[in-house]
């Protein structure tokens, strides 16, 4: 399986050109549209480029399509499910939003929800001696002997 | 024959790390002195035949030696001699022995610089380390051997990468694996530490210095594949989220983590376990990393050439290091007590804080780079998880971070006075939002958010950074006094930090004000972009040492005067035959500007890429002034003076009392 | 208790790496699998006065074989193919891809022709409206026009026997 795709990207030459084919674009909020859909979408025989960078003939064609679909007025939408109706959510640098990938984009908040929470327990649990009781001019020497406790004990 | 004393040298290692990985932690464990100190011995002799046997590799590459199978495959006569010794470590089997090297390299360092440890710790820590030298070395041996000849020998090799043929790709792979394998050190002390059943602060004061270090090296190696990627790849990318530079990330978080952790470790005994579990998750990432780059499992552009074979043995390897490690942990870390109390608002709970922050980052990156795995393994379907989902989830949790970098050395330890410093820094808030609405206001446009908000962060991470050096100054004579007496490692904080305000600005100014124009331009046809303007010259024929080119002229100017000649090539390389842009690129503290050459188009016209890229260098000048910051910190005097004394390790059983 | 968290993620994680390592990351899936195939009306390769279209297969199960005269692999299940074909089993139709007329009838020329048919693709769109992402593919098609599976990448023996012959038979069982 890997040798015939090798095969396929020694034709395709592995080298590092920036795709340049100059685009007109009867509107500029066309060509900012355009522009970004290709960053996000991946090439699929340069896997490791977006369709914007890649030099591979297939990304060449498909910014055609998505050029074609943008430019006649289509919405990104639109383009987006051209190329997923063709080639699956593997296009897509961004994944979906769907239940298989709920788990995706919900992890960093939850984890960041559980990070919360294990500090919010160690904290308690750290907090549990108890204070003596000292009077204000005691609290001030206090205070003063911490900050320069605090100015030897540096970085 | 000298690959063949080349393998022998290899083999011997082995054998030094057989011996280095097993008597001295028997010896620890049973009272065996002399088996502890097999330890020293070992580890030296092992870094000496490491060293033989990389030298003998790269005089194969030297004299163009292509009965060795290695040479043949990534070397060539008419490649340039700085380039014949890169490509030593320029694919899978030389950059593992270069992996092995340096890791016997730390082993000599730990052997040289560990008068303060106690024999029994030492010999456990190069016990560990001698373990993790033994799977390396079997699996070179066994699956990846650079020694194999080729025969019948080709009378020319099939040449190094052009993709490789740079300077900075040259550095950046070594570089990196002084970061990655220097944390296997972090990581062996902690498991010392733990088999012993000793984690007081003298562990983490002995930790520290070689984690810093090993974090200077990853940050430098890191920043140089970033910067590499820019002027090399010619779209002028510095990040990409590749899986690979994922998997050097993820240990640079967590080694970031560790750093502080560490520091309150020291300082306050706090956070024992937790700094043990951070030295473990450090290296263990490494380890992966190590894993997804050469097993085939995830596409990447820095793959090596995968084999299933070998992805099996380094999983299998991965499995047990970072198994056993953390079976050892779920066993003897319930035992560790730590001695300090603290409250909610106080500097420990902020550097908590902070470690939550990075190791949640380091989690979600992990995360989107499984992903895709996780579902096609049961069999969900194939997705790609890329830069649009690592950007949305990494920035808003960096956010915090740098909000809190610059304050938390305002907070107290233990108990901080939450009026103390809302008076310190009631002003600072509304002064960084207005800097920044200022700066953003005056050269670029207001109506940019993010711009906004990452420039004040910027303004309050160094305006934070100055009071809490000022703090600290104004308790002295003279401010010249106060600055003389803060410690290498308060500066190097206070650098690191201003690192990330540098870095800060540059990523938000650079992705939100950069322009790039396509065009197609004929002989003396230019194109605008912002103040500046490009006229193409033309384009002609040059030869390289191993390539052919086509150079274009360019001239750049601003109000009429000439700013810059760029002369981007399109190059062939004989042997391999791809075709690479190298872009030209007028480098400035406060801008860029980029030409690549695209086609030829009809007549003498090409199309052409330009760029003006603000403030992009900022991005790798704070990589580099955090490494500054690293610096510092293991200059402080501290670590110095501690290697005069022996300090014996508290067992649990005198902690317990105390 | 907690304490044995990490070790169990960490086991989790090392089990889908396994798994991992029997995987193909490059390989993409087809979301045509049970639709019906894209329709297209192109002229035929060696005929252009010809033309072929997914109707000229409906009623049958049919291979549709993706390649070119310029693709290396292509060169590599040739063999398979026209040893198939042969057998009269189930009947080929090829999609030239991006190629040249002359090159593309050289080549079978040469090597064999074990299409029926094979359509003249030039620039690539009927390709792109397939999901051709890697030539040479192969599509099975069954009776009612709905693709049944792809395989990307060279037919070997082992292929046919493991992927596409069952599944053809199994289709052209049904009515």
């Amino acid at each position: 399986m890997k040798s015939w795709l090798l095969g396929w990207l020694l034709l395709l030459g592995t080298g590092s050109s920036p795709a340049v084919e100059v685009r007109q674009f009867d509107d500029p909020d066309k060509q900012t549209r355009y522009e970004r859909l290709i960053e996000e979408l991946r090439c699929l025989v340069c896997q490791n480029q977006s369709l914007a960078d890649s030099d591979a003939d297939l990304a060449r064609d498909l910014r055609d399509e998505v050029y074609g679909i943008i430019q006649s007025g289509q919405s990104e939408e639109e383009a987006i499910r051209f190329l997923t109706d063709r080639y699956g959510d593997f296009v897509l640098y961004r994944p979906p939003v769907k239940p298989i990938t709920i788990l995706l984009w919900l992890g960093p908040i939850l984890a960041l929800l559980g990070g919360g929470l294990f500090l919010w327990l160690q904290a308690r649990r750290r907090a549990t001696e108890t204070d003596l009781e000292l009077s204000s001019s005691e609290r001030e020497r206090l205070e003063h002997l911490r900050q320069r406790l605090e100015d030897k004990d540096n970085a | 024959m000298t690959s063949e004393l080349g393998h022998l040298a290899l083999i011997v290692a082995l054998l030094m790390a057989i011996l280095q990985g097993t008597f001295p932690l028997a010896g620890a464990a049973l009272g065996v002195p002399v088996w502890m100190s097999v330890g020293r011995a070992a580890g030296r002799a092992q870094f000496f035949f490491l060293a033989v046997a990389f030298a003998c590799l790269i005089d194969s590459f030297i004299v163009n030696d292509f009965s060795v199978r290695y040479v043949a495959e990534h070397s060539n006569s008419d490649l340039p001699l700085y380039y014949r010794i890169a490509a030593t470590w320029g694919a899978h089997e030389g950059s593992m022995l270069l992996w092995a090297v340096i890791l016997g390299l730390w082993t000599f360092a730990v052997t040289v610089f560990s008068n303060s440890l106690s024999e029994e710790f030492l010999a456990r820590v190069l016990g560990v380390m001698g373990l993790i030298s033994v799977g390396i070395l079997l699996f070179i041996l066994l699956t990846s051997n650079p020694f194999e000849r080729l025969v019948p020998m080709p009378s020319d090799g099939g040449d190094l990468n052009p993709l490789l043929q740079d300077f900075g790709m040259t550095i950046h792979p070594p570089m990196l694996y002084m970061g990655y394998v220097g944390l296997s050190v972090a990581f062996s002390f902690a498991i010392a530490a733990l088999l012993g059943g000793s984690l007081d602060s003298a562990w983490a004061r002995w930790s520290r210095p070689w984690t810093l270090v090993a974090w200077i090296f990853l940050t430098f190696g890191i920043v140089l594949g970033s910067w590499w990627a820019y002027y090399e790849l010619g779209w002028g990318g510095w990040w990409f989220w590749d899986p690979v530079e994922n998997a050097s990330f993820m240990p640079w978080l967590v080694a970031t983590a560790l750093l502080h952790s560490l520091a309150v470790t020291e300082k306050r005994g706090a956070f024992k376990a937790w700094t043990v579990l951070l030295a473990i998750f450090a290296f263990s990432l490494s380890l992966l990393g190590t894993f997804l780059v050469r097993s085939g499992v995830l596409t990447s552009v820095h793959a090596f050439a995968s084999d299933p074979a070998r992805g099996l043995f380094i999983l299998v390897f991965l499995a047990l290091v970072v198994g056993s490690s953390l079976l050892i942990y779920a066993l003897k870390a319930p035992a560790i007590r730590d001695t300090a109390r603290y409250t909610l608002i106080s500097r420990e709970n902020l550097l908590l804080l902070n470690n939550v922050l990075l190791v949640t980052a380091a989690a979600s990156i992990l995360l989107g780079t499984l992903y895709p795995l996780i579902l096609d393994a049961m069999k969900l379907g194939k997705i790609s998880v890329g830069p649009p989902y690592f950007s949305s989830v990494f920035a808003p949790l960096m956010a915090p971070i740098v909000l809190l970098a610059g304050i938390a050395p305002l907070f107290a330890w233990r108990e901080a006075s939450m009026p103390k410093l809302i008076r310190q820094l009631r002003w600072l808030a509304p002064l960084s939002l207005g800097l920044g609405i200022a700066s953003t206001a005056l050269f670029w446009s207001l109506s940019d958010i993010k711009t906004l908000a990452g420039l004040s962060m910027a303004f309050w991470l160094v305006g934070s950074a100055g009071i809490s050096l000022w703090n600290r100054i104004r308790l002295r004579e003279t401010a010249l006094d106060g600055l003389r007496s803060q410690s290498p490692s308060f500066y190097g904080m206070t650098l690191a930090h201003i690192g990330i305000a540098v870095f800060l600005v540059g990523v938000v100014l650079s992705s939100s004000y950069s322009e790039e124009k396509i065009v197609r331009l004929a002989p003396g046809d230019t194109v605008q972009l912002g103040s500046y303007t490009f006229t193409f010259k033309g384009v002609t024929d040059v030869v390289g040492p191993n390539f052919k080119a086509q150079e274009g002229s360019f001239v750049v100017e601003t109000d009429g005067k000439a700013v810059a000649h760029l002369n981007p090539q399109k190059r062939i390389y004989k042997v391999q035959r791809n075709t690479m842009t190298e872009a030209a690129i007028e480098p400035g503290l406060t801008r860029d500007l980029y030409v690549a050459l695209g086609e030829p188009m009809d007549g003498a016209a090409w199309s052409v890429r330009v760029y003006y890229k603000p403030f992009i260098r900022w991005i790798w000048l704070g990589g580099l002034l955090m490494m500054a910051g690293g610096l510092c910190s293991v200059a402080d005097r501290r670590y110095r003076l501690a290697s005069l004394k022996t300090v014996e390790p508290h067992t649990s059983a005198a902690m317990r009392k105390a | 208790m907690r304490f044995l968290i990490p070790l169990a993620v960490f086991a989790v994680m090392v089990i889908f790496l396994a798994i991992g390592l029997k995987l193909d990351p490059r390989e993409v899936p087809s979301p045509l699998i049970g639709k019906p195939a894209p329709t297209f009306n192109l002229p035929q390769v060696a005929d252009a006065g010809q033309f072929l279209s997914p109707d000229s297969f409906k009623g049958q199960v049919a291979l549709v074989n993706v390649w070119a005269s310029w693709c290396v692999s292509c060169r590599q299940e040739h063999p398979v193919l026209v040893q198939l074909a042969r057998q009269n089993v189930v009947p080929i139709y090829g999609l030239n891809y991006k190629d040249q007329r002359e090159a593309a009838n050289g080549w079978l020329a040469q090597f064999g022709n074990p299409y029926t048919a094979s359509a003249f693709d030039a620039d690539g769109r009927v390709g792109i409206n397939w999901g051709v992402y890697g030539v040479p593919e192969t599509f099975v098609i069954d009776k009612a026009g709905l693709i049944r599976h792809k395989h990307t990448g060279p037919v070997t023996p082992e292929v046919l026997e493991r992927e596409i012959l069952p599944l053809v038979r199994q289709l052209q069982g049904e009515p």
